[in-house]
């Protein structure tokens, strides 16, 4: 059985006016399965208003499912005493990075995790040491978070999570607010997490660029699952994806504008070395 | 209509022993019916400079001057250089503080003294400009999806009529579709219109995609100012100041490197293709 | 501008200060103003003055980062001070038209003002030295005899340690907001009291729904982190004393009953 399983999940909310009066119900996640492997590195890509964060509060127990089940390492979610444990085991990393960051010192920020979990005060020290350099941060553990950059704020972010020693990290959206830098900073120390520390990831994005290393790729629409697949599978269907308000990386479409124009270019280009061993092998 | 920098610097907090240079010595003339993309790392700097344009911020040093005059001027009107030269910031639907869609976008022409009228008349057509759906017109702005809002708000800085156009990455956080929209809304709106657009941006692609002229700023001053495919020759510096080129630039680099005479400067997706189309339409692959 | 602000910020440093036991700190500033309100003449001020300097000097921020933080209160002070020059009553030694000036009233607006000055450095040492997290674990322990009786001290030491994380930040964003609204022709500055009232609405509506926006986030991430009150949480950073957060005590209390002392013999010799 997986890390994280969901079966026949529904999620709905109710729509209301001005009073207060219920107009209407939403359904923001309509019957999806899904199933992640102990070590796998997913995506779940999906235009905003897709239900992709409304799922991804369920696998941390945020929320719980008003229909179908999840289970987080065979905990069910729906259970009120699991629900410490299901957050210790997956942890979550927010898109805004200052509404994430607790205290105003970074390495009392990562402490907050393990506090909260009763771990003595030993051992809270050894994992926020641990936490903090596996993202690179320790050197700035007495800085004030304020001072950081966006991608450093993730990155602590990120350490808090760890510190709680969790098997599957969630990332919701957790580049959208930052620049390109602090975007490929905060990617890498994801894959480094998932390759060095085995941690399963699950990257929830609307950053075409960002998924090209992982595992499996889902795409959500309109609260369900529309497509799923590799990265190369998912991408060499331009057409489709920007039916549902996604585009590919820019080497893909070039290649898609290529095949149109005649040249034989095979489906599936991610890369720039893809396309140019393509076009000079 | 022209916007002249003269030689302005900026340091911020002057006196109090934490004193950061964040523009140093930036001299550059903006004109007419121009569409401009500054580009530039956080703390480059870019956003310091767009905030002297329309005298949100003084220059410590140097000297700004619209139409040919000094905007540091004693008798200056800097309220009515704010309406010329309009700013739309970063996530500018945090603004919005109106009942309705329709009276936030007044706020501006209002504020500008115009009678109710012309107030009326020119936050019908501003809404229409950012093809926000007339049905929403009077709905609460805290109501609308993230785009809807983004698009009240650049309307409610539009609604001012100003002949430069300012924005901060009016793309951040908006789905790839979203992207699009915004900005094709923003270049049909500058061949129409005509005014001068300053476009913010972090993104290598979009600025190569719709912009004429790139100034890209580092450590508060103007490292190059170009058309798009003169700056991005300079693909390699770009890089070492933490910026990169679009993908678009160092594929045509890297085929040319293997020896295909491809054109190096293209910089969009529809120039790269018609030149190496061209070239293996002749040969083939 | 909002920036200026600097009261509630940590500075930091290595510094004996900042090494104190943050209890030792509170009782320290309660002590510190007590004893402002005990001072009452110019050799009070100058006991004061040296107690001061030297909490200053030990603590390492520079003087200049503390003075920054006072920028924001000036025209309270030149308030308070006019309506003691002014209202004062005594022996006028200065007249001019309806207004005098007495020798009680120079003395008790120079007081005022001091003592104000005095105040606001004083207690800002104690924020600028102190994390938010042990300036509230510092509280939450003083008080914990008060949970006793139903008061939920751990609750209220985390509200004041978020508030404070979060002050910087709400200063910066109200600072762009002003800047976004006054690009659209907004005017915070000119007209009476009801225009200018009025003018902050644009200002303050988006304000709040940031803040609130805000709440929701982090409540939502505290909980994903396995927050769930104060029962059961340990501590990275546990409050224990040393040494030297003895002899900090000491200090303190002779300090204390230094100024009380200078005040009682500068009363029987009859010194200013």
């Amino acid at each position: 059985m997986g890390i994280v399983e969901a079966k026949n999940l529904l999620y709905e909310y109710f729509k209301r006016d001005d009073e207060g009066k219920v107009t209407g119900i939403e359904t923001a996640i309509d019957h999806i399965d899904l199933s992640v492997e102990q070590g796998q590195f997913i995506s779940i890509l999906g235009h905003n208003g897709s239900g992709k964060s409304t799922l991804a509060k369920h696998i941390n127990a945020l929320l719980v499912p008003a229909e179908g089940s999840v289970t987080v390492d065979g905990l069910d979610t729906s259970d009120t005493k699991n629900h410490l444990s299901v957050r210790q085991i997956a942890g979550m990393v927010f898109q805004n990075p200052d509404n994430q960051i607790i205290a105003s010192v970074v390495e009392e920020d990562v402490a907050f995790g393990p506090e909260n979990l009763g771990v003595p005060t030993e051992e809270i020290v050894e994992r926020v040491e641990r936490s903090l350099k596996s993202v690179g941060m320790w050197k700035k553990r007495t800085h004030s978070p304020g001072r950081l950059s966006g991608g450093q704020k993730q990155r602590v972010a990120i350490a808090g999570v760890m510190a709680m020693e969790p098997k599957c990290i969630i990332f919701d959206e957790p580049t959208a607010m930052l620049d390109p830098g602090g975007r490929a900073e905060v990617i890498s120390v994801a894959h480094e997490l998932n390759k060095k520390k085995g941690i399963t990831v699950i990257l929830i994005t609307h950053y075409m660029e960002e998924v090209v290393g992982s595992d499996r790729v889902f795409v959500m629409d309109h609260g369900k699952v529309v497509m799923q697949g590799t990265p190369r599978e998912i991408f060499s269907q331009v057409e489709e994806l920007k039916k549902y308000r996604l585009g590919v990386p820019q080497m893909t479409l070039l290649a898609d504008e290529l095949r149109k124009k005649g040249l034989p270019i095979p489906a599936g280009i991610l890369t720039r070395e893809e396309l140019l061993n393509a076009l000079c092998p | 209509m022209s916007l002249i920098f003269d030689h302005v610097s900026y340091t911020y907090s002057i006196g109090s022993g934490y004193e950061t240079k964040a523009l140093s010595d930036v001299s550059l003339k903006i004109g007419e019916r121009e569409f401009i993309g500054i580009i530039g790392h956080t703390g480059s700097g870019k956003s310091t400079l767009v905030q002297h344009m329309n005298g949100l911020l003084k220059a410590t040093e140097g000297k700004i001057y619209y139409n040919g005059e000094d905007i540091y001027d004693k008798d200056y009107d800097l309220k009515d250089l704010r309406t010329q030269v309009g700013m739309v910031f970063q996530y500018p639907e945090h603004q919005l503080f109106e009942t309705s869609v329709f009276e936030d976008v007044k706020f501006g022409p209002r504020n500008q003294g115009l009678d109710e009228q012309e107030v009326t008349l020119r936050a019908y057509e501003a809404l229409t400009k950012v093809k926000f759906p007339e049905d929403r017109f009077d709905q609460s702005p805290f109501d609308l999806s993230g785009g809807q809002k983004r698009r009240a708000a650049i309307a409610g800085v539009l609604a001012m009529k100003p002949a430069i156009l300012i924005l901060d990455e009016p793309t951040a956080g908006l789905d790839p579709k979203g992207r699009d929209e915004i900005l094709g809304m923003i270049s049909d709106m500058h061949n129409t219109v005509g005014n001068t657009i300053v476009l913010v941006s972090h993104s290598m692609e979009d600025v190569a995609e719709y912009v004429d002229r790139i100034i890209v700023m580092d450590e508060g001053s103007v490292l190059y100012d170009g058309t798009p495919s003169e700056v991005f020759s300079h693909y390699k510096k770009l890089e070492e100041i933490g910026l990169a080129a679009p993908e678009v630039t160092y594929l045509m680099h890297e085929l040319a490197d293997r020896g295909i005479p491809v054109d190096v400067n293209a910089t969009t997706i529809e120039e790269a293709c018609e030149s190496i189309a061209a070239y293996y339409g002749r040969t083939g692959i | 501008m909002m920036r200026e602000i600097t009261i509630g910020q940590y500075y930091p440093a290595k510094s004996v200060i900042h090494s104190l036991d943050p209890r030792v700190k509170l009782f320290g500033t309660l002590m510190y103003i007590i004893a402002l309100f005990i001072a009452n003449s110019v050799s009070g001020f100058v006991f004061m003055t040296i107690v001061l300097s030297g909490i200053i000097i030990m603590s390492k921020v520079p003087f200049g980062y503390m003075v920054k933080g006072l920028k924001a209160i000036v025209v309270l002070l030149v308030v308070a001070g006019l309506f003691n020059l002014f209202l004062t009553p005594g022996i006028p030694v200065f007249t001019f038209w309806k207004f005098s000036i007495s020798m009680a009233g120079i003395r008790g607006a120079a007081l005022m003002v001091f003592r104000m000055i005095y105040l606001i450095i004083g207690t800002s040492i104690m924020s600028l030295t102190t994390t938010p997290n042990q300036l509230t674990d510092g509280l939450e322990k003083s008080m914990r005899p008060l949970s006793a009786i139903g008061v939920p001290v751990h609750e209220i030491a985390m509200m004041m340690s978020i508030a404070l994380r979060f002050i910087p930040i709400l200063t910066e964003e109200t600072d762009k907001i002003m800047k976004a609204q006054m690009a659209r022709g907004a005017d915070f500055d000119s007209g009476g009291i009801i225009r200018k009232a009025k003018a902050l609405v644009p200002l303050l509506v988006p304000l709040f729904v940031s803040a609130f926006r805000r709440a929701n986030d982090l409540a939502l991430a505290m909980e994903a982190r396995c927050y769930n009150g104060g029962e059961g949480r340990t501590k990275m950073k546990p409050l224990s004393y040393e040494t030297r957060d003895g002899i900090a005590y000491l200090i303190i209390l002779i300090a204390f009953i230094g100024i009380i002392a200078v005040e009682i013999f500068r009363k029987k010799i009859g010194f200013i």
